[in-house]
């Protein structure tokens, strides 16, 4: 019998093994997971059998946990624990949820985003959410029987900073790497676009349980090209649901109180919502203390009721054509994604506006998990030959406070990202010596209509006369949609750079305390998950150069080789031997800072390649 | 080729005012291809960078080479004619009356009919702008003139600018 082969630590005998990379749709009403498998998308289904996997967390009293199926089924009996909906709360302040008197549970005013208050203390939206996250990886996992190696998962094309900023933390707590945030309605146009061949403008009208996102792209042979986004972040299906319990009730004359009423409230709401999709009048029934509801529906009052709703999708779908210059007529076709577009009253309004009935072949709860498993695949390198590329856009604008509380803005909407911008700024006092800078997003010219980002100093500057300093302040939109921002005074080189996150986010050292709190019991496995992470860190490291040089190893001279060489035996020799993960990292960082004039050699040499043969005669 | 390149040289065209737009959003593409950061996402973090920096890079030029008014005030300052730099926002006063006349009629517009009325005629002008900006750069390199058309069309596109954000209070 041969003997197995081990392979030493970073030196993967088979670079090209497929690695195992899902796409995750994490919805406001429910969740999926899907993976590319034997070539083809497809959602991957839990043990039952079910693919959606409702975006519900139940907290028990005296202790343990549901997540999904379980926990929605027994939301009536622990209300005030069951926590639906959590996707409208990331990265929002107490002041920016609509509707937070509905909810069953109970929020709790915290500095930057929300908490929920839960039998099991205080958790944060990226906590509740994170469970959702790691309960699909466990799917996923348990699919493939290997360590998932990475994720793409989607946020409405309309979140801001903060929120996008919220969901990648939450994959983080999950322990997801996560390759890529991608815009919903972008990955439902490359499941919809690759599915049906397509060429042309394109509109993706996708109406979730909570969220509203209207994109127009151009496909062009694999090249999914954002042109203009819009939408609204606190818009969905949710809000329909509300809108038709709050009429039934005033209706009825009843009123609600506890927060058993609110989930049997909210729960005929969207049955009634459901079934009036198909027939024209419904008995809407709610068991409330001390007495029950009973109300014929018709679809003619839901949509009286809901008319206000409809018409601000429409209002947004009109503003994204004249962000993209077009006329409706351009369009070649829209496809609806979401539950939502299941109401006849929306899809009808969509077909009136464009003139054209909208196309609903795909199953439109799916169709988002599809496109980012599609995406996943390619960007794990398990499609090298793949065409696939996305050019996605900024869905808000984004700026900087100046005098009078006024928005300057640095990069407008609707920008290609990855993008970056810069904007000189000067001193407003003689011998000024610092700046504060205040980064928001949002459309509107007063700073306090739009959403607060960061805040941050420049300090040092040499005292100058006011107006003499020229501070060029720079904006860097990454292909996730993420803000850095950096400020840099041009005569004395004084510098400051912020990752756009603190005054929201949560701080690396409140994920570290969250992953001990849920996810492990000691500060040993904290350390001991670390070094794990540090590890796999630096084999990508060490197998992504590796593969570089095989390919374009004739761009180096031999005493730049022989650096490379170096750092690589040197990342080798600590991995193997270190149990210190921050030296793992430092080493890993010393590979990646010594191969970056090799990698933007390989880059000119790309660029060079793209255009040989190509130049315009006259040039 | 490299980072400091001009927009015209990244993307391999003449550094001319007209332009093949179809050819122009090719090349983008096509460069895109090579320097995404999706392109690179197994390729570890130096790559990482210096493809967000390129692609970063390529989507500014893209962005200046489309935009007539962008691509003009660039050629200008690439022939010494830095439209901002010359400090000389003296318009003819024929033109500023003309605006004056427009930013009226915008003002005092109450229907979208009004400012159907008022976009064409400032896409009238914007048109005849443009047929100049050709005449001056490509065909006499005369850049004083060009950067003079150039301010004009400034105006005329906070006007447009405008109409539009008007139009959105409307409905």
């Amino acid at each position: 019998m041969a003997l197995l082969q081990i392979s030493e630590p970073g030196q993967s005998p088979d670079p090209h093994q497929r690695r195992v990379a899902v796409g995750i749709d994490l919805g406001t009403t429910h969740s999926l997971v899907a993976a590319v498998r034997h070539g083809v998308a497809e959602c991957l289904p839990d043990a039952e059998g079910r693919v959606l996997l409702p975006s519900v967390v139940q907290y028990l009293t005296g202790g343990g946990r549901r997540i999904g199926h379980e926990a929605a089924a027994q939301a009536a009996a622990q209300a005030e624990n069951t926590i639906g909906s959590v996707k409208r709360l990331m990265g929002r302040g107490l002041a920016d949820v609509v509707g937070a008197d509905k909810l069953p549970y109970g929020l709790l005013d915290r500095p930057g985003m929300v908490a929920v208050d839960t039998a099991h203390g205080e958790k944060s939206p990226v906590e509740i959410s994170a469970e959702i996250l790691a309960t699909l990886r466990q799917r996923a996992e348990d699919s493939f029987d290997t360590d998932l190696h990475g994720a793409v998962i989607t946020v409405p094309a309309y979140f801001d900073d903060a929120q996008r900023q919220a969901t990648k933390d939450a994959a983080r707590l999950a322990g997801i790497e996560v390759l890529r945030l991608l815009n919903e309605p972008t990955a439902a146009a490359i499941a919809y676009g690759l599915d049906h061949g397509s060429e042309g403008v394109y509109a993706v009208f996708d109406l979730g349980g909570g969220t509203f996102d209207v994109s127009i792209l151009r496909l062009a042979r694999g090249v999914f090209e954002v042109i203009a986004t819009g939408g609204d972040s606190a818009l969905g299906g949710d809000d329909y649901d509300r809108a038709l319990a709050d009429w039934v009730l005033a209706q009825a004359g009843a009123t609600v109180r506890t927060a058993t009423d609110k989930a049997a409230v909210k729960a005929a709401a969207r049955a009634a919502k459901e079934q009036l999709s198909t027939s024209n009048t419904v008995a809407f029934q709610a068991d409330l203390t001390p007495t029950s509801v009973h109300f014929d529906v018709k679809v003619t009052d839901f949509e009286a009721a809901t008319a206000e709703l409809t018409a601000r999708c429409m209002a947004a779908v009109r503003r994204v054509l004249r962000d993209a210059r077009l006329a409706p007529g351009d369009v070649q076709g829209v496809v609806m994604v979401g539950g939502a577009t299941r109401m006849p009253v929306v899809r009808r309004a969509v077909a009136e506006l464009f003139d054209r009935e909208p196309l609903t072949d795909l199953n439109p709860d799916e169709v988002v998990a599809l496109g980012a498993a599609i995406s996943a695949n390619q960007l794990a390198g398990n499609d090298a030959e793949g065409e696939l590329l996305l050019l996605d856009v900024i869905p808000l604008s984004l700026g900087l406070e100046t005098m009078g509380g006024l928005v300057e803005r640095i990069v407008p909407r609707n920008q290609t990202i990855p993008t970056a911008m810069a904007q000189d700024f000067t001193t407003y006092k003689d011998g000024q010596t610092a700046l504060a800078l205040h980064v928001v997003q949002g459309e509107r010219d007063l700073v306090q209509d739009c959403r607060s980002l960061a805040r941050f100093e420049l300090r040092g500057i040499p005292p100058m006369a006011a107006g003499a300093a020229r501070i060029r302040v720079t904006f860097t939109v990454d292909a996730d949609g993420l803000l850095n921002v950096g400020a840099r005074e041009q005569t004395s080189g004084v510098e400051a750079r912020i990752d756009v996150k603190p005054s929201y986010g949560l701080s690396d050292e409140q994920i570290a305390q969250m992953l001990q709190d849920s996810f492990t019991t000691a500060e040993a496995d904290v350390k001991a998950r670390a070094l794990v992470e540090a590890r796999v860190d630096a084999d990508r490291m060490l197998l992504a150069t590796q593969s570089a040089l095989a390919a374009d190893g004739a761009l180096l001279d031999e005493p730049e080789r022989a650096d490379i060489d170096a750092l690589m035996l040197s990342l080798r020799a600590i991995v193997a031997n270190s149990q210190d993960a921050a030296a793992i990292e430092a080493a890993t960082e010393a590979l990646a800072h010594g191969t970056e004039a090799f990698a933007a050699a390989r880059m000119n040499a790309g660029i060079q390649k793209a255009l040989s043969g190509k130049r315009v005669e006259s040039l | 080729m490299n980072l400091q390149s001009t927009d015209f040289e990244l993307f391999g065209l003449p550094p001319r005012f007209a332009l093949d737009r179809a050819a122009l959003d090719e090349r983008w593409r096509e460069l895109q291809r090579q320097v995404h950061p999706d392109r690179f996402a197994a390729e570890g973090a130096a790559a990482q960078r210096v493809a967000m920096q390129w692609s970063a890079r390529v989507n500014e030029a893209y962005r200046r080479l489309r935009e007539p008014l962008a691509r003009a005030a660039y050629l200008c300052g690439l022939n010494g004619a830095d439209v901002q730099a010359e400090r000389n926002t003296a318009m003819s006063p024929e033109f500023l009356m003309q605006q004056m006349e427009l930013r009226e009629a915008l003002e005092d517009a109450a229907t979208p009919q009004d400012l159907d009325e008022i976009d064409r005629l400032s896409a009238s002008m914007h048109r005849e702008a443009l047929q100049k900006l050709e005449q001056q750069i490509d065909a006499e390199s005369n850049w004083p003139q060009a950067a003079q058309t150039v301010r004009a069309l400034m105006f005329l596109d906070k006007l447009a600018h405008d109409i539009d954000r008007r139009r959105e209070r409307l409905g």
